[in-house]
């Protein structure tokens, strides 16, 4: 072994075997995953990224060897990136979620979410009068896409065939509810993102939803089937309006945060609102799913109203029995 | 956990030179001097993402298609009808959870960092020194639908034509109005995008450094016998001059080295002996230097450059 002059010199040859052997188990855990490496070697990485931290300031405050610093400070980013960051496992994480994280989330908005029931309500309310004082308003309120035949010069038989038998052309109806489930999931990202800019458009989009809702309504009402409508929009429309309320609710939380942020600074108030309304969208990506398939599936094979009245009914029983009946608390934290 | 990274101290206008490093500190106390990634990395990360996607999206298309052709041959017409709706579903699923999976999931692994950012050596990190949590890696790229796709949609909008000039300026005012979203890291010290600013999240480098060899166990020890260097010889340069000498050392360009030996010399009075080579020379001298310069560290001094005179 050659002599050491300087004690720089000698602290990396005392210190260097730690620093390439956590090197060797970052790497291996980056490459694959944490469960490639033994319980002991696991266990290894926070003592030596401990060590290697106190390391770079050793060498901060001793070595001039500029390179040994940028290697320490790279290399104890990466541990520290390992051994602070998220590692829970998937399944536990996905069993929180649904125990905990969701259903905590949503009671959490429940105020932004009582506001975008209501802006949804009334704007339903304003369509169905417009359109039941005049039919004319119909065209206006309804984009063209949702039409397909049924607007004011449309038959009574025909409306009442929509309702039953999906106007008689049954094929590609499955298609059609993923079609509308990764639709109407993007609008509800979108509401989502759209709150950004101080909730304004959050509100539109929750206006127009509820307009296109309120002159159907009076379209069906002036027929008498109102009642028939009910049952074939609410079977699944329960969870579909329900989730794009939630998902304006989210909107309205970091729009309202980032415009009135309270005594904190904008930028913690925006990311604290941000975190706290992210999992209320994952879960009405998980929702508006579960419509879809209602949509899809039940629907079709149920055309008793009572029944379709029963089955809305009991999904707003659990949808709102889930999300804000007291529970207790399941883990510690 | 520690908050210092988040409100690192902004420095006076004018005052410090930008710099891309920020403060990060971690529950032991230690500065990791994180380096924020550019604007320019950044971009290029998230084209490359782009096109990873528009890729797995034209493979999945044609994918589906070929699947279509190849089993409908078989059956009726009636089979083909419902072969055509499977096809047609998970098409449509398949492009949601592209548009949406693609980052979350990427960003969930260990990594914290979609394909685009490893090439480019950066990675997502929470801004607080905490755990990057699945509520941040979700909020931050739900925002994508308004930084991404909504000014796309309407630039689209605008290349289609709206014919009418009401529309037109309708199109423009919503491309503005987008625009202010998309160009938002633009606005601010950390680039940050919206996205990071609802997350919380900001994205660093972390490139893999390798450890070199140190240069004294290199050539110091056989050639520091031959060199005497004089206190005042040794005391010509600080920590600055070092590193810089540390550099031309490791990348051994001869003309550098020859440029740089020769300054030396003549700052220090230095007279060559016959056989002495620039390299030899300039290792030599960086022993001395950083073995004076090491030594006044331990006893409080860091002299920061040649100028520093203390």
């Amino acid at each position: 072994m050659k002599d050491l002059q300087l004690k720089s010199q000698r602290f990396r040859a005392e210190r260097e075997w730690d620093w390439r052997r956590l090197e060797s188990l970052l790497g291996r855990v980056e490459r694959r995953s944490a469960a490639s490496l033994s319980d002991e070697e696991l266990l290894a990485i926070p003592v030596l990224y401990r060590s290697t931290l106190s390391s770079l300031s050793v060498a901060r405050a001793t070595s001039l060897d500029h390179s040994l610093i940028d290697y320490l400070e790279s290399l104890s980013t990466r541990a520290y990136f390992f051994v602070y960051g998220a590692r829970a496992n998937v399944r536990q994480r996905l069993g929180r979620f649904f125990t905990e994280t969701w259903p905590a989330a949503a009671k959490d908005l429940w105020r932004e979410t009582l506001a975008s029931f209501l802006i949804t309500a009334v704007a339903a309310l304003v369509g169905y009068l417009l359109v039941a004082g005049d039919s004319g308003w119909f065209a206006g309120l309804v984009p063209g896409g949702l039409v397909e035949g049924r607007d004011p010069t449309a038959t009574t038989a025909y409306l009442k065939s929509v309702l039953y038998d999906g106007g008689g052309k049954q094929s590609g109806l499955a298609v059609m509810a993923a079609f509308l489930f990764s639709h109407n999931a993007q609008i509800a990202i979108f509401c989502f993102a759209l709150g950004f800019a101080f909730c304004l458009p959050t509100v539109f989009l929750l206006l127009e939803n509820g307009l296109t809702l309120g002159a159907f309504f009076a379209l069906y009402a002036s027929r008498g089937l109102a009642f028939q409508l009910g049952g074939w929009l609410f079977i699944h429309g329960v969870t579909e309006l329900f989730a794009i309320i939630l998902g304006g609710a989210a909107g309205f939380r970091i729009g309202w945060r980032v415009a009135f942020p309270g005594d904190r600074s904008r930028l913690d108030a925006a990311a604290e609102a941000g975190r706290s309304a992210a999992p209320v969208i994952a879960g009405v990506v998980l929702m508006l799913i579960v419509a879809g398939l209602l949509e899809g599936f039940a629907r079709q094979l149920i055309t008793d109203d009572i029944a379709r009245y029963a089955i809305a009914g009991s999904t707003l029983i659990i949808w709102l029995g889930y999300f804000y009946l007291p529970r207790r608390r399941t883990s510690p934290r | 956990m520690t908050a210092a990274g988040a409100r690192a101290p902004r420095p006076k206008p004018g005052a410090a030179p930008r710099t891309e490093l920020r403060q990060f500190v971690t529950p032991e106390g230690v500065d990791l001097r994180l380096r924020i990634g550019s604007a320019g990395e950044r971009a290029a990360a998230f084209l490359l993402d782009a096109l990873f996607i528009v890729l797995a999206l034209v493979a999945l298309t044609l994918l589906t298609v070929f699947a279509f052709n190849a089993i409908g041959a078989l059956g009726a017409a009636d089979v083909k009808n419902g072969l055509g709706e499977a096809m047609g579903i998970v098409w449509l699923l398949g492009a949601f959870a592209l548009r949406n999976g693609y980052f979350v999931l990427f960003e969930l692994s260990p990594r914290a960092a979609t394909p685009g950012k490893r090439i480019m050596a950066l990675r997502v990190a929470a801004r607080d020194g905490g755990r990057l949590t699945a509520e941040a890696v979700f909020a931050r790229n739900a925002m994508r639908e308004i930084e991404v796709f909504l000014p796309l949609t309407f630039l689209l909008a605008s290349g289609l034509g709206a014919t009418d000039p009401i529309g037109g300026w309708l199109v423009l005012l919503g491309l503005i109005w987008t625009g202010g979203f998309a160009l938002f890291p633009l606005f601010n010290r950390d680039r940050l995008r919206v996205g990071h600013f609802v997350a919380g999240t900001w994205v660093v480098k972390a490139p893999r450094e390798r450890l070199s060899i140190d240069l004294l166990d290199a050539q110091g020890a056989l050639a520091a016998d031959h060199y005497a260097f004089a206190p005042e010889q040794v005391g010509a340069y600080g920590i600055k001059e070092l590193h810089v000498l540390e550099d031309v050392l490791r990348r051994k360009d001869r003309k550098t080295m020859a440029a740089v030996a020769d300054r030396i010399r003549a700052k220090i009075g230095w007279r060559p002996r016959e056989d002495e080579t620039d390299a030899a020379f300039l290792a030599a001298y960086y022993g001395a230097l950083r073995a004076r310069l090491e030594t006044q560290l331990l006893f409080g001094r860091r002299r920061k450059d040649k100028f520093d005179l203390g």
